[in-house]
Formats: structure tokens, C-alpha cells, sequence
């Protein structure tokens, strides 16, 4: 048995300890927020945070994540950082088909949690490990530097 | 009986053809689909939606639903991939009904040609074809509601007129709103087309409004209309394919044959079975040659959790027989790209001349030949291929993301033995499609399984491997072209040939030539006036599946013209801007027929002839907003252009480029100018066009599936590369060009894409001296 901390609350999962958390996620406790895209850690779909931390489910086996605060995409409307993110997105249409953006608000988020004010250059490096195949870089870009500028005001 | 209007005229004599649209007959429509058959092949020539299968539907019955609350519910039933369908038919038909757009919720349509129409969803068609019958389905049921209302007042109903959400009496104040007129209204006959009038483009509140980032800017901000997955997407609650729950659920992942055409020779699967969760192998018998939509055949590992599935299926031990996999089990791609570049040194059919070419080329002051070189690629939708499907003994339903509902529907129909009507296809939000999502490949995959397991719904994932390793490829492409100029570096002279297997070789012997609907992407449609023209195809063999790509043959066509085109200016001495207007010459409008293309992207020719006062103005308009007569931009960095036409739409674009020392290509800036006709959703047009020019980037710096005996050597991210942030131009600019009064509406998600590759390689040559003509760039520059 595993025992994981989702987004709050307390799963008792019935899965290998070196199931992915990714499938241990979207197959077990059907959150399906955290999408699967490579399955290598290169495109960044599956981020979720480990204690905080942006983190690649689809490498991160199920029984590393014991102990450790899980956050998914689904926890994101109920966070601080999360919902300016989220707002930012909204305002400058930042998705097209969607699938990698779950990935790229937390992502976002957890460099915004780090470094509330970051320059292109850190928006930039922060979110390369993120794909998107629609190309919505450059929105994505500016709804960070967006978010940031809306914690400023707060 | 409830009638509407006041007079007898209004009895519904075209009340049959309101439902089924213009339903053309289905065979002249595969043929026209596929540039078979010429105008002379029908009595009667359909063009446009008109001429699709299913044709279109215009009832507002079909796709508007009002209920009691005020809720307006409208049906859309086209692929939502990210181009944002869902959202820009809607508001069409919101801003046309009179809807307030905090009030309409979008329903997804199943899979139902005969009731909704065409839904294959690819050839940037959903907005130019849906656009007119989305209206009148809009106006008969405003129509309609202001019929219920005159009733309710007993007032002629042109007393009426509808307002945001509620019909008003003209000559009193009393109002009713939409909810409270729903019952009434839906007791009415729907009105006959020809009673419906739409509303003047100065009542329109959502169509054309320019709304949300405009080149760095908000626009409109606090009226523009959310789009309608948005909020889902941000949360994480939208739902794709891959994200539907069943009870009960089966997850498969399926070893496929690694050679197209190869079988299996044997099968060890005690190891497999021995992996926790593993519940059984099934063999998949291929279905041999040609692929079509056809799945590949292999072995199905079936789970009850995806992990225990990929596990299971990399324990398994197999021996493929090669064999039947013939040529292709040889093939590799370097050889072949030889093989074709020697081959385009001799002539091969010609497909189009004016003109004497051998006399112009003999005669001329100075010759430039130069062959460029295209690889397969894979579109790689960020969410891979997945499909749900629960066998039911006589009935089935199928959950899945893809293009082409109907031929999905057929599919899993065929597989299962069951009729057309037994088979429910759920269309859901699809994670990219780019192509790949028009083939049910991956659907017929899980019905063949389900049909193992009555009752019990199967899934049956890709992997990121899978997708890349059993893509249906983007053809490869050598073009090799060859002009003559005269000693004022005019051009006297052109010849291309062009060779690429053809899509035809997945569904038919091997025609080893373009067919016209391939041709017609740029190829035959090359619009520039030159005295002696000759286009010519020779033979190219398929070896492997090959497939639409986002802009499909447009993409080499344009690679290969546009960096020509620059490679004439150098050699003639001249600006880039001004030779290739120059090459385009006088604005006037040309019939397709006129280039040997009786295609022109299933639109009448009348309508949408090729316009060159169009794609000046685009060139024209690209380069001032990229201050192209200040072209000197220092060290290492300069401008590139490229133009073309694809879609019925019109495309230039100008990059402007820095090459650092190491090699890395830096892109400062992109100047997109785009001619689309009416621009519905602007909003969503400029996102098409920001995303196509990454996409192109990547096509032009990085990704290729390569071959060696048979075996795609790339198969997820870290080798087969795209686009990440930081190959992203700094900014990018679109500007929609008015096309004139008369401009007919063009395609948006695929005509972006073509310039993108020859004009960031033009740059790179004005950057460094380095003329690419083998894509893609990769270490090329280092
Ligand atoms: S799925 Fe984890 S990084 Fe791609
Ligand atoms: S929005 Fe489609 S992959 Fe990013």
C-alpha cells in the first residue's frame, strides 16, 4: 500500500511502488488533470508539485512521493499563485487545444512561488522543459510576466 | 398546427432540404475529395461544403436549443483541436440569434453525418464552410422567437425585433425573454430559408471584433467573449480523449510491427503475464496493404492500469517476420533522399508548361538550379493517439479524439460487424491534431479489443514511441528547380520538379505521382509570371505510411518556391521584396484551370480564384511592418521573407534573424501578414497564426524522422525535436489584411505554416551567407 497526500488529502493506493505517480494520478485516484505526453520527462505535461516543487510525474515513482505534499492542476483554483496564473491565462488566450497547459500553469507557478518577479530571460528558462505543440510560447511568456505583475498590485 | 408568419406563402415547401443541406452524391464527392474527377465528371459541379459527404445542414433545430432558463445550448460538431471551434462557430451563431454570450453553453456532437453535416474536420475548412449555414440556423430560430412573441401579443411579427437575450414589441415596452419564449417557440415550423434575413454587419456584436492580446496589446478586454473550454483547460477539468473515466475500464498498449507491413513471427508472453495487473495478450492479425485507416496489427498487452500495461508489453518477447514487409523492410531514408535528388536531374511527367523552357534555359543570360530536400516528420499532437471503446454484443460506443467523426464511426462499425446506426462515436476535446487525428487507426485498435470484452469498456493508449514510431508521415520531398534569367536578372524561365510519395499510396496500389489535390498545394498553383513555365512530377515510391500534415504538400512546395525565389534575387542582384513582387507581377485574379488545377481546395473557381493583388498585398504588408527597407540589422542577423497561398488564404512572412557564433538561431521578431477574407474570431486567427509560425519553426530548425531499414530511428521527444520556448521568435506580429469587399472567407489553421520555413531560411542566409537547402537545419550552422 501506498499512502499519498493529494492536493489535501489522504489516498491509500493498492499500486507498485514503482507505478509512475503520473498513472497512479490519472488511472487510480482519476485526477486527470496531469496529462501524459512523453512518458521521458522532455515535455513537461505531467508536472505537478512535490512539496512545492515542479516535478515530472511520468519519472517520479508512485513510493517516492510517500511522505511528500502532491499538488495537481485540480489544487491550482484553490491557490494564491495558482488562480493569477490561471486569471492571466484566461485574459491573454493563452491556450489553443489545452492538453499542456495544466502542465505549464504549474510550472508557472512554481517559478512564480520562487522568483515573483522574474525577466524574460527566467520566464524563458524556467518554462523550456515545457512543451506545447500548438506554440502558444509566446502568450505563455507574457501570462507569466502578467502574473507576476498582478501579485505587484495585490 | 403553430405555423410563422402571417401568410400562406410561409407553408414549409423546402422544409426537406433545410434538414439535409446540399448532401451531394457520395460518390463524385469521394472522387472530388480526392481530385479524381474533373468538372466534367458531374452534371452538376458542387464546390465548397456543398460538395463534402453529408454536405451541410442549416436547421436550427440540429444546432439550438433553448431552454426555460434562457440557457441557449448550441451543438458543435466539428473536431475542437485548438483552433478554437467550439467557441467561434458558437459566437457566430450567438451573435446571429441575438444571444448573450454569458448565456450559451457549447454541446458536443456525436458522430452523426446524416443529421449534422460534414464533420471531418482538416483542410482548414469548419469556419469557411459553417460560417453561412451557422447564420441562417441562427436567424430561423431568432426567427422563430419572434414569431412565439408576436403570437403571445397578437402583433405582426414585424412589430418585433430581438434585442440582447429578449424579443421587444417595437411599438409598446413590453419584452419577453428568450427563455420565456422557448416552449412557443420550439411548437413552430422551422421558416423557410428564404424568409430569413441576417443582420447587417453594423448589429453584429461578436463577429470581427477584434478582442484580447492584439500584438502585445488587450483589446476589448472587460466585453470579450470568454472562450468556452477556457475556464476548464486553466483548471484542469477539460476532458480529452485520454481523460475518460468508465467504470470497469481496460487499458491497453499494443506492440506494433516495427517495418510497415511485417507480421509477427512468434510470441513469448510468459513474462508479460507474470507483470502485476497484466490480464491478457491478445494477437492483433495487420491488415495488410494498402495501410489506410487500417491498425497495424501486434501484440495488445491488456491492463488494468495503463503502467501495467507498458510494462507488460516491454517484457514481451518477439520475433517479427520481415518478409512480408518487402521493399519497405530496406528502406532508408538517406538513400532514398539520393536516390530522388538524382532522379529529379531528368525530366518526368509534366503536369503544367507554357512556354519554351528548353529555348529559355538555352538562351538565357544566366541559370540558378538549386534542390531542396524536406524529411517525413511526424505531427506529434501533444496528447497521442488514445480511444475508448465499450462492445456492447449489438451495439458499441466509442469515446475518442479525432478528426474525421464519420469515418471513425465506420471504422469501429466494420471492426465489430455491426451497422452504422449501433455504433455512438462521443467526440471529445482533442489535444492536438495536426493531421494525425483524421486517421481511426487507434479507435479500430480498441474496438478490435473490445470486441474480446463484451460489456467492459477498452482503452487503448499510445505512447509518445508509438506515436512518433507509427506516424502517418509527412512525405518526404526533393524539389528541384531551375531558372533562366535575362542580363537584366529578369526571369525568363522556371522549371521545377517536384517528388514525394503520394497520401494515394495509403489506400490504393502506389500511384507514385502527386495526385492533383496534392499538386494543387502550391505546386501547379505557383503563381508567378514567367514567359516560359514547366512543372513536372516524377515517380516517387511510398515506404512507409504516409499521411496529411498540417498544410500537407504546401509545406515543401513553399520551402522549395520561396527559397528559390531568393535565390534568384541574389543572383539577379536584387532586393528579395522587390523581385518577388516582381516575379508575382500585375494584381488580376487567375482561374486554377488556367495552372492545370481543377482542385483549388474543393472551392468554386469563380469565387476563389488566385488572387495576385492579394499576395502583393500581404508581401507588401509583412514587409513595411518589418521596416524591410531598413533591412541592415548588424552582425550576424538579417530579414527573410516568404509568401504563399494555401487554403484559399494568403500568407507573407518576414523573420528577422540572428545567428550566433555557436550556431544558434535567435528569432528577434516575426512580421506575419495574413489575408483570410473575413477574420470571424480574430482573436483565435492571430493565435493560428503565432502557433503555425512555431510549429514552422520547428520544421525548419529541427524535426525529422529519419529511416534505416525500414525502422523510424526517432521516437519521442528527445530526439525527434519541436519547438520549445526558447526557439520562439522574441515577438510576433500578425496583421490581418483586409482582402477587399469581395473576398471570400479562407482557411485559418493551416495557412499559416507554409512561409514559415522558407522565410526564417532566407534569414539565416542573410545572417551568415549560408544558403540551407536540406532540412532540417540542425547542426548545419554550427
Ligand atoms: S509526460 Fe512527463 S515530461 Fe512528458
Ligand atoms: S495548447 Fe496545445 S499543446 Fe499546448
Amino acid at each position: 500500500m501506498i499512502n499519498l497526500t493529494i492536493n489535501g488529502q489522504e489516498h491509500e493506493l493498492d499500486v507498485p511502488g514503482d507505478m509512475p505517480l503520473l498513472w497512479a494520478l490519472r488511472d487510480v485516484v482519476k485526477l486527470t488533470g496531469t496529462k501524459f505526453g512523453c512518458g521521458i520527462a522532455q515535455c513537461g505535461a505531467c508536472t505537478v508539485h512535490l512539496d512545492g516543487e515542479a516535478t515530472r510525474s511520468c519519472v517520479t515513482p508512485v513510493a517516492s512521493a510517500e511522505g511528500k505534499a502532491v499538488t495537481t492542476i485540480e489544487a491550482m483554483a484553490d491557490d494564491d499563485v495558482g488562480q493569477r496564473v490561471q486569471q492571466a491565462w484566461l485574459e491573454l488566450g493563452v491556450a489553443q487545444c489545452g492538453y499542456c497547459q495544466g502542465g505549464q500553469i504549474m510550472t508557472a507557478t512554481a517559478l512564480l512561488k520562487e522568483n515573483s518577479n522574474p525577466d524574460g530571460a527566467e520566464i524563458r528558462d524556467a518554462m523550456n522543459g515545457n512543451l506545447c505543440r500548438c506554440g502558444t510560447y509566446n502568450r505563455i511568456e507574457a501570462a507569466v510576466a502578467r502574473a507576476a505583475g498582478m501579485e505587484d498590485k495585490s | 398546427m403553430s405555423r410563422i408568419g402571417n401568410s400562406v406563402m410561409l407553408a414549409n415547401v423546402s422544409r426537406r432540404h433545410f434538414l439535409r443541406g446540399l448532401a451531394a452524391g457520395s460518390a463524385f464527392v469521394m472522387a472530388a475529395r480526392w481530385g479524381l474527377a474533373t468538372a466534367a465528371d458531374s452534371a452538376e459541379v458542387k464546390y465548397g461544403a456543398a460538395a463534402m459527404p453529408g454536405g451541410w445542414v442549416d436547421n436550427p433545430n440540429v444546432f439550438i436549443r433553448i431552454d426555460a432558463d434562457g440557457t441557449v445550448t448550441i451543438t458543435n460538431h466539428r473536431a475542437e483541436m485548438g483552433q478554437g471551434i467550439r467557441t467561434s462557430l458558437a459566437l457566430v451563431a450567438a451573435d446571429e440569434l441575438g444571444a448573450d454570450w454569458d448565456r450559451v453553453k457549447v454541446e458536443q456532437a456525436d458522430a452523426n453525418q446524416d443529421k449534422y453535416g460534414n464533420q471531418n474536420t482538416d483542410g482548414s475548412r469548419s469556419m469557411r464552410h459553417w460560417y453561412e449555414p451557422m447564420r441562417r440556423a441562427a436567424a430561423g430560430a431568432r426567427l422563430m422567437l419572434e414569431q412565439a412573441a408576436a403570437d403571445q401579443w397578437g402583433v405582426p411579427v414585424d412589430e418585433v425585433e430581438t434585442r440582447v437575450h429578449e424579443v421587444v414589441h417595437k411599438n409598446s415596452d413590453r419584452s419577453l425573454g428568450f427563455g420565456e419564449l422557448a416552449a412557443a417557440a420550439r411548437e413552430l415550423e422551422v421558416p423557410d430559408r428564404d424568409q430569413l434575413t441576417l443582420k447587417p454587419d453594423s448589429q453584429l456584436r461578436y463577429i470581427g471584433r477584434e478582442t484580447g492580446l492584439v500584438n502585445g496589446d488587450l483589446t476589448n478586454r472587460d466585453t470579450r467573449p470568454p472562450a468556452i473550454d477556457g475556464e476548464d483547460v486553466v483548471t484542469g477539468k477539460a476532458r480529452f480523449g485520454a481523460d475518460v473515466q468508465m467504470d470497469n475500464m481496460l487499458y491497453a498498449v499494443i506492440a506494433r510491427p516495427p517495418v510497415l507491413g511485417a507480421t509477427i513471427k512468434s510470441v513469448d508472453d510468459s513474462a508479460t503475464l507474470g507483470v502485476r495487473g497484466v490480464v491478457k495478450t491478445i494477437t492483433l492479425e495487420g491488415t495488410g496493404m494498402p495501410a489506410a485507416f487500417s491498425p497495424l496489427g501486434g501484440v495488445a498487452v491488456v491492463a488494468e492500469n495503463t503502467w501495467a500495461a507498458i510494462k507488460g508489453r516491454d517484457a514481451l518477447e518477439i520475433e517479427w517476420n520481415m518478409e512480408p514487409a518487402g521493399d519497405n523492410a530496406r528502406y532508408t531514408s538517406n538513400d532514398y533522399r539520393q536516390m530522388l535528388e538524382e532522379r529529379a536531374e531528368s525530366a518526368g511527367k509534366v503536369v503544367r508548361e507554357s512556354g519554351d523552357i528548353e529555348k529559355a534555359l538555352k538562351e538565357a543570360n544566366k541559370t540558378v538550379t538549386a534542390t531542396y530536400y524536406m524529411p517525413h516528420m511526424a505531427q506529434a499532437p501533444m496528447e497521442p493517439p488514445v480511444a475508448i471503446v465499450q462492445f456492447n454484443g449489438d451495439t458499441a460506443e466509442a469515446w475518442a479524439p479525432v478528426q474525421h467523426p464519420r469515418a471513425t464511426r465506420q471504422g469501429v462499425a466494420g471492426a465489430l460487424g455491426l451497422d452504422l446506426e449501433k455504433v455512438t462515436v462521443h467526440q471529445t476535446l482533442l489535444g492536438g491534431g495536426f493531421g494525425r487525428k483524421s486517421k481511426p487507426d487507434f479507435v479500430i485498435e480498441a474496438a478490435r479489443l473490445a470486441s474480446q470484452f463484451k460489456g467492459r469498456p477498452v482503452r487503448v493508449q499510445w505512447t509518445r514511441e508509438d506515436d512518433i514510431h507509427h506516424a502517418y508521415f509527412h512525405a518526404v520531398s526533393v524539389d528541384r528547380l531551375e531558372a533562366a534569367l535575362d542580363s537584366d536578372g529578369k526571369a525568363t524561365g522556371w522549371l521545377h520538379r517536384t517528388l514525394s510519395p503520394s497520401i494515394g499510396s495509403l489506400f490504393a496500389e502506389d500511384p507514385k505521382h502527386k495526385a492533383d489535390f496534392e499538386l494543387g498545394m502550391g505546386f501547379n498553383t505557383m503563381p508567378f509570371d514567367i514567359p516560359a513555365i514547366r512543372l513536372e512530377n516524377p515517380e516517387a515510391a511510398a515506404h512507409t505510411r504516409i499521411g496529411w500534415f498540417r498544410a500537407v504538400y504546401n509545406l515543401p512546395h513553399a520551402w522549395a518556391i520561396q527559397s528559390f525565389a531568393a535565390e534568384m534575387a541574389e543572383a539577379a542582384g536584387r532586393d528579395h521584396r522587390d523581385y518577388l513582387l516582381e516575379l508575382l507581377g500585375e494584381p488580376r485574379k487567375i482561374n486554377p484551370s488556367e495552372f492545370k488545377d481543377g482542385w483549388n481546395y474543393g472551392e468554386n473557381p469563380e469565387v476563389y480564384p488566385i488572387d495576385i493583388g492579394r499576395m502583393r498585398a500581404v508581401v507588401e504588408r509583412a514587409t513595411r511592418e518589418a521596416n524591410w527597407d531598413n533591412k541592415d540589422r548588424g552582425e550576424r542577423r538579417g530579414l527573410g521573407l516568404a509568401m504563399h497561398h494555401s487554403f484559399v488564404s494568403y500568407t507573407a512572412i518576414v523573420m528577422d534573424v540572428e545567428v550566433d557564433d555557436a550556431g544558434e538561431v535567435i528569432i528577434h521578431r516575426a512580421d506575419i501578414a495574413f489575408d483570410c477574407g473575413r477574420a470571424v474570431n480574430p482573436e483565435r486567427v492571430r493565435s493560428q497564426m503565432e502557433g503555425a509560425c512555431v510549429m514552422g519553426i520547428g520544421i525548419a530548425l529541427q524535426s525529422e524522422v529519419s529511416f534505416r531499414d525500414g525502422k523510424a530511428e526517432q521516437d519521442n521527444f528527445d530526439r525527434y525535436l519541436i519547438p520549445r520556448m526558447e526557439n520562439a521568435p522574441r515577438e510576433v506580429h500578425v496583421h490581418l489584411v483586409d482582402g477587399g469587399e469581395d473576398a471570400p472567407m479562407g482557411g485559418v489553421g493551416e495557412p499559416g505554416l507554409p512561409p514559415v520555413a522558407p522565410a526564417l531560411c532566407n534569414a539565416i542566409y542573410a545572417a551568415t551567407g549560408k544558403r540551407i537547402r536540406r532540412l532540417p537545419v540542425a547542426d548545419q550552422l554550427g
